[in-house]
């Protein structure tokens, strides 16, 4: 087996909220022991909804935000044991692309200049050769190499992530963190990007971890998911096999939450609507996270924290139906939903 | 007036905003009404127009700016288009209610959730403060709240973004309006609770009689609420059709393109989705012809590119496209079976 581009095992991170004068620190433990792999050329989805600890699961792979514990290794190379100072070197291999081009784009650079600070930083490129390269990059994503002479305010939004796009890939990293690239653009400009970020892919054999709070969007691009709820992982594996047989009732109610382009069909789907809020993360619930939320929490699910069992077709889950009370082994949850709601009408 | 007459009419409204370059026309010559006890969708991207036609209908375009040039928009028998503050003011709030997308900035912070949907109601109905409050607590009762009665001395920090959206909700529904208008109000929410609020907002269409006119981006939720649907590309409507029709047989390209560009989460298309080529066309630079022929890929110089394209007669809807007969069998979409 080939070595993953990306490995991360057992990261947590907490985020210091200081103290009020009294009393202890207050600490949030916003991502609470996630572990996963990309292989070379492929890329991952992070799921979930505001407060899952998706984008801080992003931030703190590139070090934007120091892990508490835990190790990430990028091609064997050891990310969180690296001091600050060589964590620069190590951004030549990783990059990032972020949700709003509005903002992450320096307003008073030229798009040259833009693509080409980050070969001025890493690499020893006379300037010729530069001005080739950005050229190069600029047509790649779809943009005319003379655009290189523009400002990003004269730009639509989706050209600008396509510059932010060519400023990520221009040293060939071998993983691009993507934090919700398409979700600032408008539906019809969406699709543009995302093929041209598979294109891409599939000429230079990049990894993605993709961060999207958008469903559809992940599948598309993801051979691979992973479902987030307050901090964990809670169900991860082929993507095809989670969104069709998700063995996790979070996974399960996010998938029929999403709203589908058909009238007729959505008359007759079976939603599973939750009830209540997110918890908050200060003070998470015992046992299994999404206990306070879940339609068909059991006694132990306050008790312990349910372990990540293996589910059929692949991948993991981690909730106690599969071990106890109606003891589903890692089947897909989906028969005894259907079962549970038509019994309960 | 009788009962077959809509309850919102909106009849050739045309708006202009200033700009630097002269006033530009931000919605041209819209058409289309909301019935009673209906639910209507106006889809739409950034620049389209959608929202500043409801503004425009009930009369906020003017403090921003804008001003209406053209057009008639009949509420319940009553014209709205050079309407008093005086009348608009009454009506607002009370026979229509508003809901937007960030439900935080349209909340006072300093005012407990229960006073601010009890003024409402006080002003509009001139009722004791015992009983506003009443009625308040009755309100978040209907959206939901839990232990509402309690929850209405809350402030609005003191909710998650969904119930706050829920406080919006009950305080547009306070008066008992006759009709909703809801701008984008779950784009800023997650699915989960975004199909909590179109639940909340279709049980309150059935059980109060209520019409919605509902602003969206999302094909998704159209298909999950509406009864009609409403498109508009570059300030003009392009096509307006039943949700059944417009899903099973778009007749317009650019819908036809939408539903091919939207990623979806189950795999029935069996192929990945079709991106609709360049950007959203601007109101300083309204394409010649057909405002969406740049982007088109039917296009046909001539027909398409060179005279305003007119709204015409299809199946129970309109569409603005001068290829209509040519494309219907093309944009047909096949029956996917699940």
């Amino acid at each position: 087996m080939t070595e993953p581009c990306l490995k991360v095992s057992d990261l947590h991170v907490m985020y210091d909220l200081g103290s009020s004068g009294f009393g202890p620190r207050k600490r949030l433990h916003a991502v609470n022991g996630a572990s996963f792999e990309i292989a070379p050329g492929e890329t991952l989805g992070l799921v979930g909804e505001s407060g899952s600890g998706k984008s801080t699961i992003g931030l703190s792979i590139m070090r934007l935000i120091e892990p508490y514990s835990g190790k990430v290794t990028l091609g064997g190379t050891d990310v969180t044991g690296v001091s600050r100072k060589d964590v620069r070197t190590l951004r030549r291999r990783m990059q990032m692309v972020f949700q709003d081009p509005y903002s992450s784009l320096n307003p008073s650079m030229t798009v040259a200049q833009l693509l080409e600070e980050p070969i001025i930083i890493h690499r020893d490129i006379p300037k010729a050769e530069r001005a080739t390269m950005v050229g190069a990059m600029l047509e790649a994503v779809g943009l005319h190499a003379g655009y290189a002479v523009r400002y990003p305010h004269e730009f639509s939004g989706g050209q600008r992530q396509r510059i932010a796009i060519a400023r990520a890939m221009i040293l060939h990293p071998e993983l691009v963190v993507l934090d919700e690239p398409v979700s600032a653009l408008d539906v019809s400009t969406q699709s543009q990007i995302l093929n041209l970020l598979k294109a891409i892919q599939a000429k230079s054999g990049t990894s993605f971890l993709l961060v999207a709070h958008d469903l559809a969007v992940v599948r598309l691009m993801s051979p691979n998911v992973a479902v987030m709820y307050l901090g964990e992982i809670v169900e991860a594996g082929p993507s095809g096999r989670v969104y069709d047989a998700p063995a996790h009732p979070y996974s399960a109610a996010l998938i029929s939450a999403v709203p589908f382009p058909d009238p007729e069909r959505q008359r007759t789907a079976t939603r599973i609507i939750l009830r209540g809020d997110l918890p908050s993360p200060m003070n998470p619930p015992s046992g299994c996270r999404f206990r306070t939320r879940c339609p068909f929490a059991m006694e132990i699910c306050s008790k312990e924290a349910p372990p990540a069992v293996p589910v059929q077709g692949g991948g993991t889950a981690s909730c106690h139906l599969h071990a106890h009370g109606p003891k589903l082994g890692g089947a897909s949850l989906l028969p005894f939903i259907k079962e549970r709601l038509s019994a309960s009408h | 007036m009788t009962d077959s007459a809509p309850l919102l009419d909106i009849k050739g409204l045309t708006v202009q905003y200033p700009s630097p370059a002269g006033w530009l026309t931000v919605v041209d010559n819209v058409s289309f009404s909301v019935g009673r006890n209906d639910i209507v969708c106006v889809v739409g991207e950034s620049g389209s127009g959608k929202s500043v036609t409801t503004q425009a209908a009930v009369g906020l375009v003017q403090p921003k700016g804008g001003r209406v040039t053209a057009g008639s928009v009949m509420f319940d028998g009553q014209e709205l288009v050079g309407a008093s503050n005086r009348v608009l003011n009454r009506i607002r709030g009370d026979s229509i209610g508003f809901i937007f997308q960030e439900p935080m900035s349209s909340l006072n912070p300093a005012y407990t959730v229960g006073e601010q949907i009890a003024e409402v109601v006080r002003r509009h109905r001139g009722v004791s403060r015992a009983e506003a409050w009443k009625r308040a607590v009755e309100s978040l009762d209907r959206v939901h709240i839990a232990s509402a009665a309690t929850r209405a001395h809350a402030y609005p920090h003191q909710f998650s973004g969904g119930m706050r959206q829920r406080v919006m909700i009950a305080m547009a529904i306070a008066c008992g309006p006759k009709l909703l208008i809801a701008d984008e109000p779950t784009t800023a929410l997650d699915v989960t609770i975004q199909a909590r609020i179109l639940e909340v907002l279709k049980e309150l269409q059935r059980e109060l009689g209520m019409s919605v006119l509902f602003i969206t981006h999302d094909l998704g939720v159209v298909a999950e609420i509406a009864r009609s649907v409403v498109v508009m590309y570059g300030a003009q409507v392009v096509e307006a059709a039943p949700a059944d029709q417009l899903f099973s047989a778009p007749r317009h390209p650019y819908t036809a393109g939408l539903l091919e560009a939207m990623p979806q989460v189950a795999l029935e298309r069996g192929h990945d989705p079709i991106a609709i080529p360049g950007t959203v066309a601007q109101a300083h630079a309204w394409p010649k012809g057909c405002r969406f022929n740049p982007r088109c890929v039917h296009r046909q110089d001539g027909p398409c590119t060179t005279v305003p394209v007119p709204l015409a007669i299809e199946g129970q809807g309109l569409v603005r496209c001068a290829l209509v007969d040519q494309l219907r069998p093309t944009l047909d979409r096949r029956v996917v079976t699940p």
